[in-house]
């Protein structure tokens, strides 16, 4: 587990030898395809639901989201050209940034709906978080390959997981729930990856389940109320919410379910818009539900297909990496897509409690479409590596 | 998902142990169970139970919302707009959904208020209580008194300067744990470029005033802004933007006492019976016009029903909606062309007074149809733009329009309609009313020559012409044309031995009297004689006793009883008489009215309603304006006579304003006019002048005053000119007299 000598230059040239041999096209094809067919399905979504909100711009989201998917995929093509490996150099000032850009935002940010998540910037207001999940993904897998020989440590498995907590409660000060799970997330499927005994899985798990008993009913039952009532609505006001439609968050989750449902087999996006006014924050956390309100059960199976392509391609980088570095990064870029997609489409569904995650490419906002492109380039990136290394070994991969 | 089978052979990949493969099999086998889930989720939602869903989306709550109506132009009787409505994008705030309550502050608030009202209360009342004494203080005193005038001035400085301490109003900070208000605020600021600290106090001040209306935190937004609040929306609860009908005055300062201005609904109005049923948040007249004819002007608002969710938040389109009803316009009898000229004049003349050294800032003018009362142009000065509330204004700033000004301080309360509100002792313009009530009473005969010498010795004190000058005896016809003090000052020596006939005949023409226009806070001025005296005597001193023996100020001298020397400072308009160019104006009518009808004159009712139109501009009701109940029956001869000297005053060799109507093509429209110098102790003295012009079809009175103008012919005779000259069309000609007229 040598670090690469190559720079990221001469890797991209080196890629472009292997393209011009013919052998096969510099990214994954149903990858891209899968991001593609995102983009396509954001942009359609965000045109009927959000036409004629801002006066006098009545496609105002829209144009900015192409924008947005545009630079995402050529930042994305850009990426898939570096060498994964070189960003192993960079350790300290990955983890200094990531730390960084959330205390800035906790210092400078500006405040929605009593969480304050993003710095403004003229024209555009940057989501820290966001950025910072891909942050964390690349710091970690560089932490475990570097413990590589000693993963069975206790030591180690402790060591990751702190080093991811110090972002994630930072995050959860903001308080933004959501990216602090995605943290959380990431570092147990790094370890996951990487090896580490199951025991110390488990245990981490069993933690976990103490903590939330913990918070949720142990405490309040000694009088010791560590959230405020309308958290706690809102982390369980998802199981029966008619009974807490005064909380605003429960509620939005409701109209989102009730919109969801109207949808039915094939929405009812030639009805008229009014029907959007249903969904709350049709834009962004709920684009989901904007979707299936508006293409129904098809238009929402279609999306989620392409998500699992997403997945099943990720996880399938995952294994053909060319070394565990690629490995982790690509698990974590997994764990990352698969726990936004299944918590933001859980939530706007009615399963899951309401948490704040964007649904990547789909959802509305420059910071979490370009992290996720960026996200997808470091899959493509070692997709690239791990052909071209079977390539000169003269080893034909199927994809 | 297939191809993550755990079995397919990992030999060809180097990095790929076999445990590995297991754990990314778990991985895969967890994304196939979630998305599971949420595949049977969807088909349950949106296939098994879609329609239970679609039923559910449709059956929203209504929710009944007030339209507001626009509400009806001012307009001049050539039907040129006055005051008109325009919509403007504002952000305004709505307090009850800001994301912290600021009860805590507004109880804070209130607290400094009441606070404020405690301290600054017995100042207010001492300096009530000197002001009086000292407004009711006439022109001639002794040395002693002269000082103690001068005294009693400069305590009153001093007791506003502290009023203004004690009643500055300052809102509490806003507490610390409120840091999501505060953060808001910040942003807010940052957005529209305003200081934080100000959206709050403009918040807590308006919310005290108005009970949780929408607060309009800045007006005319620009789009950029506008679009970030809107995209932004829940970065910022609490804050809306959109379009709001503003009032806009084309005509900007022109006239603007005379319309008034409108506000937001303020808590004390909503409990009002006049305002009864007014949704809040809805502009109302507040002052002049606007006040007056609120309830035609405003309409009725409409109402809205829309769909809301549980929340109360708008979701969907509009189910019923009753259009709002705009407000009536209203027709006023201001003659634009005329309006714009007098107020033109009037600033030049400001400005030429000025250029001669006089402090000269502040005034006022009416000029009315004799006959019916019809206000053609009214004005005072100085006034202020009226668009300043349409936008949010600072407390400091309301304040410097509203602040009254200490004693002896002319000019400034731009708010003040001096026009009416006003109250000014008139000088020599009062003779004409003095020499009727003589006449009438048998005081004086018209033929009877005397007020030889410069002054009039009573007593202890002197009573003088301007300038000392000696006209010699006169009779009545020239004592008028030349203003002579000392032939007044012995017709009001002699009529005191006959009682109040002065003050009769003052009251019969309408002097210290309501007019009766429709325009809100008029003034009712005084008339002074010795039954008021004896009163306000009787008021000092049972205040006097309650208070221990210090003065409350109702008088200037306590235990002064009414003397002739009142009579005579009255018989010249001094002394302790209070009117204004409007009372002046419905005097000097009354008096046309009854030389043009033999001696049989009605009082008119001035106005300057004339009919209200639809909003469509059809006709909807013309306003009456009855005369006053009472008329008066005056000798016709004596009027001749009266009537022959104010001729003089403006044509004769000697006549006071005879320079200013040089010129005049009196053989059209015959001029009747007659100066007015009050005399303020300290000051220049406040010119005056009261004319009146023939006409077969539309004669005019005009009066003109200006406070420290100097001499009448000097400084409001040429206004009147160039008034007259407009109406009549003749050719416009800025004169300034020379005659000291007093």
């Amino acid at each position: 587990m040598t670090p690469p000598a190559l720079s990221p230059l001469q890797a991209s040239e080196q890629t472009a030898q292997e393209t011009s041999a013919g052998i096969s096209l510099p990214f994954d094809p149903l990858l891209t395809l899968a991001v593609i067919g995102l983009g396509i399905c954001s942009a359609l979504t965000l045109k009927v639901a959000t036409a004629g909100t801002i006066p006098g711009d009545p496609h105002y989201f829209f144009k900015r989201q192409i924008v947005y998917l545009i630079v995402g995929f050529l930042a994305m093509l850009g990426v898939s050209r570096l060498d994964y490996g070189w960003l192993r150099r960079f350790q300290r000032p990955i983890y200094a940034l990531l730390i960084l850009s959330i205390l800035a935002v906790l210092a400078l940010g500006s405040e929605t709906l009593g969480s304050t998540r993003s710095i403004s910037l003229p024209g555009f207001s940057f989501q820290s978080s966001e950025i910072g999940k891909l942050l964390l993904i690349v710091f970690l897998s560089g932490f475990v390959v570097d413990r590589a020989r000693r993963l069975r440590d206790r030591d180690t498995t402790i060591k990751v997981l702190a080093l991811a907590l110090v972002p994630t409660i930072l995050v959860f000060k903001e308080p933004d729930i959501g990216s602090g799970l995605v943290f959380i997330a990431i570092a147990l499927t790094i370890l996951f990856v990487a090896g580490v005994p199951w025991r110390h899985i488990a245990a981490i798990l069993l933690l976990g389940v103490i903590a939330l008993t913990i918070v949720l009913a142990v405490a309040p039952a000694l009088g010791v109320h560590l959230l405020q009532k309308y958290e706690v609505e809102r982390l369980t006001g998802f199981l029966n919410p008619t009974a807490h439609v005064e909380n605003k968050l429960v509620y939005q989750e409701l109209q989102s379910k009730i919109a969801i449902g109207a949808g039915r087999q094939t929405g009812m996006a030639g009805v008229g818009s009014s029907e959007f006014g249903l969904v709350p924050e049709r834009e962004t956390d709920f684009i989901f539900a904007s979707l299936s309100v508006a293409r129904g059960f098809v238009g929402a199976a279609f999306v989620l297909s392409l998500y699992a392509l997403m997945i099943w391609r990720g996880l399938r980088i995952l294994s053909m990496a060319k070394d565990l570095y690629g490995s982790l990064i690509a698990g974590g870029v997994v764990a990352m897509l698969m726990f936004q997609v299944f918590v933001n489409v859980g939530v706007t569904i009615g399963i899951l409690p309401i948490t704040g995650i964007t649904l990547p490419l789909m959802s509305y906002g420059g910071s979490s479409v370009l992290s996720t492109m960026l996200a997808v380039g470091l899959l493509q990136s070692i997709y690239l590596r791990a052909r071209s290394t079977e390539a000169m070994k003269g080893r034909v991969l199927r994809w | 998902m297939t191809g993550l089978e755990p079995a397919r052979p990992p030999e060809s990949r180097v990095p790929v142990s076999p445990q590995m493969a297991w754990r990314v099999a778990v991985i895969g086998t967890l994304a196939l169970v979630m998305f599971g889930i949420i595949f049977f989720r969807l088909w349950y939602l949106q296939i098994l139970t879609g329609n239970h869903y679609l039923a559910e989306a449709t059956s929203q709550k209504l929710r009944p919302l007030t339209v507001a109506a626009p509400r009806g132009e001012i307009l001049a009787r050539g039907g040129q707009t006055l005051v008109s409505s325009q919509t403007t994008a504002v952000v305004r705030i709505v307090p009850s959904k800001l994301p912290e309550s600021v009860e805590g502050q507004l109880l804070a608030y209130g607290k400094v208020v009441k606070a404020v009202e405690k301290r600054s209360e017995p100042i207010e009342e001492e300096i009530k209580a000197l002001q009086a004494r000292l407004d009711g203080t006439g022109v001639s005193h002794t040395r002693a008194q002269r000082k103690q005038v001068h005294r009693e001035r400069g305590e009153l400085a001093t007791l506003k300067r502290r009023l203004a301490k004690a009643s500055a109003l300052t809102v509490p900070r806003l507490s610390s744990s409120h840091r999501r208000l505060w953060s808001l605020f910040q942003r807010l600021g940052t957005l529209l470029k305003i200081r934080p600290q100000k959206i709050d106090e403009e918040v807590i001040q308006d919310v005290y005033q108005t009970r949780y209306a929408p607060v309009v935190i800045d007006s005319a937004v620009g789009q950029g802004p506008r679009t970030v609040l809107y995209e932004r929306k829940r970065e910022f609860p609490g804050v809306e933007e959109g379009p709001v009908a503003t009032r806009t005055y084309p005509h900007g300062e022109m006239a603007a006492q005379v319309f008034g201005y409108v506000s937001a609904i303020t808590g004390e109005e909503l409990g009002s019976k006049v305002l009864k049923g007014v949704p809040a948040g809805t502009e109302v007249g507040q002052d002049g016009l606007e006040l007056s004819y609120d309830s035609e002007l405003r309409g009725t608002p409409g109402k809205k029903e829309i769909e809301v969710n549980p929340l109360g938040e708008p979701v969907g389109s509009v189910a019923k909606e009753v259009q709002p009803k705009p407000g009536y316009d209203l027709k006023t009898t201001i003659d634009l062309p005329l309006q714009i000229e007098a107020e033109e004049a009037f600033r030049k003349e400001i400005a030429a007074a000025q250029g001669r050294g006089r402090v000269a800032d502040g005034g006022g003018f009416v000029a009315m149809d004799p006959l019916d009362g019809a206000v053609y142009a009214m004005g005072s000065y100085p006034s202020y733009d009226p668009s300043f509330f349409t936008k949010p204004f600072t407390p400091s700033a309301y304040q410097a329009l509203t602040a009254s000004q200490p004693y002896g301080v002319t000019g400034g309360e731009p708010l003040l309609n001096r026009a009416i509100s006003g109250e000014y002792p008139t000088g020599s313009t009062f003779k004409p009313i003095t020499a009727m009530g003589a006449l009438e009473a048998g005081v004086i005969t018209p033929g009877e020559s005397f007020g030889t010498g410069h002054c009039v010795f009573e007593a202890e004190d002197k009573f003088c012409n301007s300038g000392h000058t000696d006209y010699g005896d006169r009779d009545l016809v020239e004592a008028l044309e030349v203003s002579s003090d000392t032939y007044f000052f012995e017709v009001g020596q002699r009529a005191n031995a006959r009682g109040p006939v002065i003050q009769k005949m003052a009251h019969e023409l309408g002097i210290g009297d309501r007019t009766g226009i429709d325009l809100p806070d008029e003034l009712k001025g005084v008339v002074p004689e010795s039954k008021w005296l004896r009163k306000l005597n009787e008021a000092e001193a049972s205040c006097t006793r309650r208070k221990h023996g210090k003065p409350c100020g109702y008088v200037a001298e306590p235990g002064h009883e009414w003397t002739f020397g009142d009579n005579m400072n009255l018989a010249v308009g001094q002394g302790d008489l209070l009117t204004n160019p409007l009372q002046m104006a419905v005097a000097y009518s009354t008096l046309v009215d009854a030389y043009r009808n033999d001696g049989r004159g009605w009082r008119p009712t001035p106005h300057l309603g004339m009919q209200i139109d639809n909003s469509n501009g059809e006709l909807v009701r013309v306003l009456k304006f009855p005369h006053a109940k009472r008329n008066v029956d005056l000798n016709p001869t004596y009027l001749d006579y009266v009537f022959e000297g104010i001729h003089d005053a403006t044509v004769g060799a000697e006549g006071t304003s005879s320079d200013v109507w040089a010129g005049w093509n009196q053989a059209q429209h015959k001029t009747y006019g007659k100066t007015g110098t009050a005399e303020h102790l300290g000051q220049t003295e406040q010119a005056w002048y009261m004319c009146y012009i023939e006409s077969e079809t539309r004669p005019i009175v005009i009066a003109v005053t200006m406070e420290q103008g100097g001499f009448g012919d000097e400084a409001a005779a040429p206004i009147a000119r160039l008034i007259a000259s407009q109406w009549f069309h003749q050719k416009k000609k800025l004169v300034t007299g020379s005659s000291a007229d007093a």
